[in-house]
């Protein structure tokens, strides 16, 4: 029977203390720049699950070219999180790399958003999370292209032409979901109260996200709040919906704290190098 | 000055190998003709790629066969390295690279200013698209008005 990698005292420490390996008062010239890896791993998680969820729309998407679509996002997406998680692990310096930081993490480890990790749904739902996240990414991109971090900012560079499209292919398909039929705005409006209260998160200025904005390396995410709520604003509008009531927010997926749905998405994605370590073809 | 003559021959020979590396999604088009090759140095004896789309899955398969070309011509001791910065964009197509793509059945993608996409069958204006990702992440797919024929639409990128 294949067996998992052991729990590492580390591990524990960090889900006791419900924070990442990053401590900003680790100099860096000590040793790895774990603040950067961890920022590093944000990135790359919040492409990586996402990727992954889109994936499993292929083959069963409502039209062929709607599958082209989810399929190509699906593949940017994990373009962008090889690049990211591939130089997360160059900068721990510990021999990772991209896929081993992919496979051989657990929940706890994982730095992705929850909105990413939520369900598919039906197609409304999958595409109200496109729409919420990639408004967001395309932001957030257009800052990184100015990062302090060399090799952050040419991802961004070459990434945030990809992320146009999928904001402008998702936001027309909320503008069609929502004003189309009956069902399909009933649809619509489903999905973005499901996924309406994982908003917060993507702004939340943890002490991580303070000392990437502090250092240059990351944008301070408050700033771009009200441009996204105007952006998300204006196609709710077109699509004749309306803004769901603010919620609770829900937190924590950026220190390892996830909703049961990622564990459930990791069995899947994880299940065959765990399994066949090493497996190639 | 005959070394440095010597340097650029070896240049230009280096280049016309890299000519013939097809790229393995759009075989009529060299990775040349796409701008996929930033540079290649002889007398540096390197070589340096850049990928067209952040998930393209032909990238690895370009840097494969770009290796083995090297090889076979006996440049094995030439390395071959990536670089993400400055992105490649369409720009970088040379004029080579659009006339193949149009002769292959590919509408090269649309210069700045230029607001019709021209069908690659009977070049008629009255074009539309069907759908914004095609076949492979550079491509969308779009059909002519007039002659009703489905075509890729290189995107402008």
């Amino acid at each position: 029977m294949p067996s998992l990698p052991p729990i590492r005292p580390e591990d524990e420490r960090r889900a006791r203390e419900g924070r990442g390996a990053g401590t900003f008062d680790a100099p860096a010239a000590e040793g790895p720049d774990l603040s950067l890896f961890e920022y590093a791993l944000r990135l790359g998680d919040d492409s990586l699950i996402l990727g992954q969820r889109l994936g499993e729309w292929t083959g069963h998407a409502p039209s062929v070219e709607v599958d082209l679509s989810l399929a190509n996002i699906a593949l940017d997406l994990v373009g962008q999180a090889t690049h990211f998680l591939n130089y997360a692990g160059k900068v721990e310096g510990r021999g990772r790399d991209g896929d081993a930081l992919a496979f051989h993490r657990d929940v706890l480890d994982f730095r992705n958003c929850m909105l990413v990790e939520q369900p598919n749904g039906d197609f409304a739902q999958t595409m109200a999370r496109q729409f919420l996240f990639s408004t967001w990414q395309r932001m957030l991109f257009q800052h990184l292209t100015g990062s302090a971090d060399a090799f952050i900012a040419s991802v961004a560079a070459k990434a945030v032409k990809e992320v146009s499209y999928h904001q402008e292919l998702s936001a027309e398909w909320v503008i069609r979901l929502g004003d189309g039929t009956e069902e399909s705005r009933r649809r619509m409006q489903n999905g973005l109260e499901w996924m309406w209260r994982f908003i917060p998160e993507l702004f939340e200025m943890d002490d991580l996200a303070s000392e990437a904005a502090s250092r240059g390396v990351g944008p301070d995410l408050t700033l771009l709040r009200a441009d996204y709520d105007r952006t998300v604003a204006a196609v709710l509008t077109e699509a004749t919906l309306e803004a769901p009531k603010d919620q609770r927010p829900i937190l924590g997926g950026r220190r390892g704290h996830h909703s049961e749905h990622l564990g459930h998405l990791l069995c899947t994605m994880q299940f065959l190098p765990r399994t066949y370590p090493d497996a190639t073809w | 000055m005959v070394a440095a003559a010597m340097r650029e021959t070896e240049t230009s020979r280096l280049w016309s190998v890299l000519e013939t590396v097809p790229d393995p999604e759009i075989p009529a088009v060299s990775v040349v003709d796409l701008g996929i090759v930033r540079e290649a140095d002889a007398a540096g004896r390197r070589v340096v790629l850049t990928p067209t789309y952040t998930g393209c899955p032909a990238t690895l398969v370009i840097e494969t066969m770009v290796r083995a070309a090297l090889d076979k011509a006996g440049y094995e001791d030439v390395t071959v390295e990536t670089t993400l910065a400055p992105p490649w964009s369409t720009d970088w197509i040379t004029e080579e690279g659009r006339r193949k793509l149009l002769a292959y059945g590919i509408a090269p993608p649309t210069p700045a200013g230029q607001r019709s996409v021209y069908c690659p069958q009977c070049g008629s204006g009255e074009t539309e698209e069907i759908s914004r990702f095609g076949s492979t992440p550079c491509k969308a797919l779009w059909r002519c008005g007039d002659c009703a024929e489905p075509f890729d639409l290189f995107k402008c990128h």
